[in-house]
């Protein structure tokens, strides 16, 4: 198994809050600059660490969200205003400690700690040639992103599918971006939504949970012997990760990223 | 370092004397793997140990539950900064499954259903210190957490007790595992917060 750059994870690193917006309602994006970041891999996350002004702290794990970023010259110093932009999105949980803060408490300007990037494994680089198929659930979207955007920016020409199961269209995260990107990858993106809770008008699928026999259908099959990316809470994962070898995909086809929860 | 976030306060809990640095509690074990869950039945089961001059020992299920079991209760600390207290499992000491075995070797490899692998010193594992455990919460271990036997390393960072355990290697020379080859510690001691190497 040789995946990703495999290296020391650095030290704690400064990253300032340097631009943010509203991803849904219960959802934001964050864009860090970090001086000195070593760059990264679409799929590998950060640990977050934010620390109370008493030295209090408590840190997290979240996904980065944009495109892969080479790792700088060696001999390029690190600038105040470095120009390498980190994007996370992070979904609030209600009785959560740090999500809570990151969507409505921390302001432009403002600084936390990242540690990364961390995790080769969970990850897709250009060089690969067959087709993928991602698989999102809920905020489970974020490592996939990054892999579409990687995608997008050279041009991959490898057909790459994305099946994103959500609440609701209003809970999507990226939905104008990824159009945009599935409409100029002439036909190798496309994006399928499954929506649990509640489904826009004039929908051809009554809402609900996803299940093995859409997959069949949604997903590409084992004959096309695609790598699947599957990503959201530990349920969805489990379930889906099972049907995916039900369906005859061989496992080490099969690349999870549990993101906790129920 | 002086990188306050303004306006954090976090949910502060008691300081709590049993939580390694950096990790907070949860009661519901939460669920951790690069891959999908490999399906291993008990008839299908076997572990072995393979020493340092290729001597090999091993069990297949009956011949591993002939061992004397241990009710084992442990705190557990992921990584992923969960730590979850006084979780009971049965199982069978490594001690018991090293007899005869020249464990003088350095280094070690536990080996997993479905290609995981990760490394330790072997000293880690002897000493009643570590366990084949198959039986959690009274129940037999589900799959997900690496039924149907798993090793169990309590006091380091749960990504080195192996799920779906199917061989230990004994070494005289250091390799890395699947996490430890990604920046994952060598080591992995919660109590000094060994996450990365
Ligand atoms: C590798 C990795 C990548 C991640 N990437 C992202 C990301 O890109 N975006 C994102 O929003 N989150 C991501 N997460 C989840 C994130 O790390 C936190 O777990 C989440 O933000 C909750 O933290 P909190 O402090 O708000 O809640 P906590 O105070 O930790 O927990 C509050 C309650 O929520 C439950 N809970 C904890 N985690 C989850 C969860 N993930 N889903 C549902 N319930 C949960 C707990 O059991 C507890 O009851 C990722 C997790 C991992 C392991």
């Amino acid at each position: 198994m040789t995946r990703g750059r495999r290296s020391a994870i650095p030290e704690w690193q400064a990253a300032r809050l340097v631009a943010a917006h509203d991803e849904t309602a219960t959802a934001r994006t964050l864009v860090f600059d970090i001086p000195g970041w070593p760059g990264h891999l679409a799929g590998q996350h950060v640990d977050v660490r934010v620390t109370a002004p008493d030295g209090y702290t408590a840190s997290r794990e979240y996904s980065i969200a944009s495109g892969e970023v080479d790792a700088p010259p060696p001999d390029l110093p690190a600038m105040p205003d470095s120009g390498v932009n980190v994007e996370l999105s992070v979904e609030e949980l209600d009785d959560g400690e740090v999500s809570p803060y990151l969507v409505r408490g921390l302001e432009v300007g403002d600084h936390l700690e990242v540690r990364g990037p961390v995790g080769g494994y969970f990850v897709w680089q250009p060089s690969q040639t067959e087709p993928v198929q991602l698989i999102a659930g809920g905020s489970g979207v974020v490592p996939l992103m990054s892999m579409l955007r990687t995608h997008a920016a050279a041009g991959h020409p490898s057909p790459m599918r994305l099946l994103y199961s959500v609440r609701g269209p209003q809970f999507a995260f990226y939905a104008e971006e990824l159009q945009r990107i599935a409409a100029a990858s002439g036909g190798a993106v496309t994006v399928d939504y499954v929506y649990t809770r509640t489904a826009p008008a004039g929908a051809d699928r009554s809402v609900g949970r996803l299940t093995l026999e859409e997959l069949s259908t949604l997903a590409l099959p084992a004959s096309a012997s695609p790598t699947t990316y599957l990503c959201g809470p530990n349920s969805f994962v489990e379930s889906v990760s099972q049907w995916l070898l039900a369906l005859g995909h061989p496992a080490e086809c099969i690349f999870t990223e549990r993101f906790g929860g129920a | 370092m002086g990188i306050f976030s303004p306006g954090f306060v976090g949910r502060r809990r008691d300081a709590n004397p049993l939580l390694p640095p950096g990790q907070y509690e949860v009661t519901n074990f939460p669920v951790l793997s690069a891959g999908p869950t490999p399906k291993v039945t008990k008839d299908d089961w076997a572990l072995s140990i393979r020493a340092q001059d290729g001597s090999v020992k091993a069990w297949n299920w009956a011949t591993l539950m002939q061992n004397p079991i241990d009710d084992i209760t442990v705190d557990l600390h992921c990584v992923t900064r969960w730590s979850q207290f006084g979780m009971g499992w049965r199982g069978v000491s490594l001690d018991h499954l090293f007899e005869g075995v020249d464990t003088s070797a350095q280094f070690a490899m536990a080996s997993s259903y479905g290609g995981y692998t990760t490394n330790m010193q072997t000293t880690d594992l002897v000493g009643s210190k570590a366990w084949i455990a198959f039986q959690f919460d009274g129940e037999d271990l589900a799959p997900a957490h690496g039924g149907p036997a798993r090793l169990l390393v309590p006091h380091l960072y749960l990504w080195k007790s192996a799920k779906w355990i199917n061989r230990i290697t004994l070494m005289d020379h250091h390799e890395l595992g699947f996490w430890e080859q990604y920046g994952y510690h060598d080591i992995g001691d919660p109590w000094k917060e060994e996450r990365y190497s």
